[in-house]
């Protein structure tokens, strides 16, 4: 019996540490339970939730991507450059998404063709993508685009805001490739045991380099929203965010050795974070105390993480 | 020279499914080598690892000077004198001779700083006897594995061992080299050390030891002065065993050459093999552990990739760049290492064994998950393999069912050709048995089998046609029936090699 709660503890501890949270809040602060804030929580949460859905894809195969920020940067600089010199918005969607594409694809061959550890990789991506988007910007911000642009981030749809249907539905369609198709159970495979999968006769370089791809594809798509909910791109934004995706995917129960996690985990873990930071905002914590919370909570998400390996 | 150092007495060792060793005597003299011999398996290394502390035996004495040991961590082996060279050396590679002999023993100034130029004089002494030319703040890695060995010994000499183990001291080594490291054993044995001395390369013993004892399936069949025996003497008493085990070995009529391979060579790993494997036949290879048989499977699947060579499928040739290309081409590679490179052990038998065939069963990218589910349950079935449901992660399978789930897996990518490396090893006899039936049954309906085993009786039982490989090449092909075991071990070990073996990389330890 006692078993059986632990096991049950482990498995569902998300969910029940989740509502703890909400509990706790909503007790400390009346503002944290109406509408508008769980609605403004979700929005939030969809920037960088969008981000994790990718993530939740490369730390499957046991790698990790700290470039998202940076990608997510240079990707809006670019879509609001564009903009600015008047190109067609659905031209510059797709650029933009190109911009994010090609990103994880340089990443991906780094680390397959030229067998660098992702981290590195990643790292280096991290720098190269901020510093793209510094020169493009010339470090300054870029502003004011058109109403029917200003729609993705800031408008509704059935009363609901735009931003969070795209997650919503971004979430579906990774839960779709991770458990009906090829990709999915690859990415599973390989993050458990790639060797195997290689002599299985299936060419994992690909599938590898496809996560990253997908890492930062999903990057790019964030930076379409908080572009257009900004009405601005700065050579700056993201900064930092790979931490709270990150947290995200790991908090949802996804390993960092790979093979185990699922969406619906990065899920309920990037709105976690997501209750955090807005908690932390109403009870007027400082902005400096929070990074160290946050700090904290990934350290631990790790380490919970490693003790469910040990009973293993 | 009589006067008994080391006595192990009736030690014995189990592990899970497999009597390791069973009640043996050993024994060490002060100044003498005693020569370890045995098969792969035989239970060399599990003796060496209690002697070590590595392991504890189930049963059994060790008596030092006539002292019976109480304590046997490994610590407390290497303070009463014992030290093992293992085949993979253990140095590190990036620091100095002189790190690596005093690694977490260096001489200290006061004030806790390192005394550096006392440290390299205490080597230079140390290194003195081996009259070899070898400065103490040299790399490792800048050594050829020869000296490494030296640096090996010397550690253990600074450590004031009386006793060391040798395990397979002269296999990276080339013809000079090992004369250097036999007269450095002479002096050794002269100055009071004993040694134990391990290895396949039965020829050289005669050079450097003074008795031998021959371990067989976990038994000790004899010890005696090499005086008194002959290298053909040992082999028999290696490999004559009581078979116990049953091979169902049925006759298959033998169709057309499905696999052909000419000439395939890479570099450090095997060169100039060419053979063929018939639809309906079985082709075993045997040979020693670290000949190089796994490397030339992975380099026909692609896996390595091939410097020269062709491989032809079904008479027309298969160009074959990555593993990719080998399942496409109709080969299927049941590997090694179970755990290692066959499975996903965190995930479902379903998800393992459909792992080769997700391309064929889906649509766009979609999986058609009924029917590969309905594929491997009936896989499941028809294999007895054992497991409550196909959503089971494999990890809570015993080996053989771990192992039949890998079987499945390449059963239902249906190939022409199967290579099946070390597929009963660690697997009990019963599961053994209904793989070589599964086997059996794959040449039935047509396909041409490899079987890569180390196990001579399974071998001489189960093939058509044996390839006896030794230094990365064929060095004999033998008709079933004119095989032996003497005649195959001979040829394993290189006996009938006129050269020194080539140099190979990537030796694997015997596990």
């Amino acid at each position: 019996m006692k078993t059986r709660f632990v096991e049950t503890l482990k498995n569902y501890g998300i969910i029940l540490a989740f509502f703890l949270i909400c509990l706790v809040l909503a007790i400390l602060s009346p503002v944290f339970l109406t509408l508008n804030n769980i609605i403004n929580i979700i929005r939030q949460t969809s920037i960088y939730g969008i981000m994790a859905v990718g993530m939740t894809f490369v730390i499957l195969t046991g790698g990790i991507d700290l470039s998202v920020g940076s990608v997510l940067a240079v990707s809006g600089a670019i879509c609001a450059g564009m903009l600015k010199a008047g190109s067609p918005i659905i031209l510059v969607i797709l650029v933009t998404l190109g911009v994010g594409v090609a990103c994880g694809l340089a990443t991906g061959l780094f680390v397959t063709k030229a067998r660098i550890t992702p981290f590195v990789v990643t790292l280096g991506m991290m720098s190269i993508a901020r510093g793209l988007a510094l020169i493009y910007t010339k470090g300054y911000p870029i502003s004011g685009f058109s109403q029917s642009f200003r729609q993705i981030g800031g408008g509704y749809l059935a009363g609901i805001p735009i931003p969070i249907i795209l997650f919503l539905v971004i979430v579906i369609i990774a839960y779709v490739i991770l458990t009906q198709t090829k990709l999915g159970r690859y990415t599973y495979a390989i993050g458990g045991n790639e060797e195997t999968v290689r002599l299985s006769g299936i060419n994992s370089d690909f599938y590898k380099t496809l996560v990253y791809v997908i890492s930062g594809f999903t990057a790019a798509f964030s930076a379409l929203i908080l572009t257009s909910r900004l009405n601005s791109a700065e050579p700056v934004a993201g900064n930092g965010y790979e931490l709270d995706v990150i947290a995200a995917v790991v908090i949802g129960g996804a390993s960092l050795n790979g093979g185990r996690g699922s969406v619906w985990g990065t899920f309920i873990g990037a709105l976690l974070i997501g209750v955090i930071n807005n908690g932390m905002n109403l009870l007027g914590i400082s902005p400096y105390f929070q990074q160290v919370v946050k700090g904290l909570i990934i350290i631990g998400a790790v380490w919970l993480d490693q003790l469910r390996g040990k009973e293993e | 020279m009589e006067e008994t150092l080391l006595l192990m007495k009736g030690i014995s060792k189990s592990f899970p499914g497999v009597q390791a060793l069973k009640s043996v005597d050993f024994d060490l003299r002060k100044g003498e080598v005693h020569a370890l011999v045995g098969e792969n398996g035989a239970g060399k290394s599990t003796l060496m690892k209690v002697l070590s502390g590595l392991y504890r035996a189930d049963e059994g004495e060790i008596w030092l000077k006539g002292k019976k040991l109480t304590s046997r961590g490994i610590k407390a082996m290497i303070d009463a004198g014992v030290s093992i060279i293992y085949q993979e050396l253990n140095l590190m590679r990036h620091l100095s001779v002189a790190e690596n002999i005093f690694i977490g023993r260096e001489p200290m100034r006061p004030g806790g700083l390192i005394d550096w130029s006392r440290m390299y004089a205490d080597v230079r002494k140390l290194l003195e006897p081996f009259n070899v030319d070898l400065n103490p703040k040299t790399k490792i890695y800048m050594l050829s594995p020869a000296y490494q060995q030296v640096v090996e010994i010397a550690k253990a000499l600074s450590l004031k061992s009386e006793i060391l183990v040798m395990d397979e001291p002269t296999a990276p080594l080339t013809g000079n080299e090992v004369g250097k490291l036999f007269e450095i054993i002479r002096n050794l044995k002269n100055s009071g050390v004993s040694i134990i001395y391990i290895s396949h390369r039965l020829e050289e013993i005669p050079q450097v030891a003074d008795r031998v004892s021959i371990l067989r399936d976990g038994e000790k069949i004899l010890t005696r002065p090499l005086a008194e025996l002959t290298t053909s003497e040992i082999i028999k008493h290696m490999v004559g065993r009581t078979l116990t085990e049953q091979y169902p070995k049925v006759p298959i009529p033998l169709g057309k050459e499905v696999l052909r391979v000419e000439s395939l060579a890479k570099r450090g790993y095997c060169s100039d093999v060419s053979f063929g494997v018939k639809s309906g036949e079985i082709v075993g290879f045997t040979g020693l552990v670290g000949a190089g048989r796994t490397e030339i499977m992975q380099t026909i699947y692609g896996r390595l990739k091939k410097d020269a060579g062709r491989v032809y499928i079904e008479g027309r040739e298969a160009h074959i760049r990555n593993t990719r290309d080998a399942v496409r081409k109709g080969i299927g590679l049941i590997p090694e290492e179970r755990k290692r490179q066959g499975l996903v052990l965190g995930l479902s038998v379903l998800d393992n064994a459909a792992l080769t065939i997700l391309d064929r069963e889906s649509l766009l990218g979609f999986l058609k998950q009924k029917k590969l589910k309905g594929l491997v349950g009936r896989m499941v079935e028809v294999m007895e393999i054992k497991t409550p449901a196909v959503r089971q992660l494999v990890k809570y399978l015993s080996g053989g069912n771990q192992q039949k789930v890998i079987l499945a897996k390449w059963f239902l990518r249906n190939c022409k050709v199967y290579i099946f490396d070390e597929p009963t090893r660690g697997i009990d006899v019963g599961a053994k048995v209904e793989i070589y039936r599964l086997m059996q049954d794959l040449a039935k309906e047509g396909a041409g089998i490899i079987m890569v085993s180390s196990e001579l009786p399974e071998v001489l039982n189960m093939s058509d046609r044996i390839e006896v490989v030794f230094g990365g090449r064929i060095v004999k092909e033998f008709r079933r029936e004119e095989a032996d075991s003497e005649k195959v071990m001979e040829y394993a070990l290189g006996l009938h090699e006129s050269e020194s073996p080539q140099k190979l990389q990537g030796v694997g330890a015997e596990s």
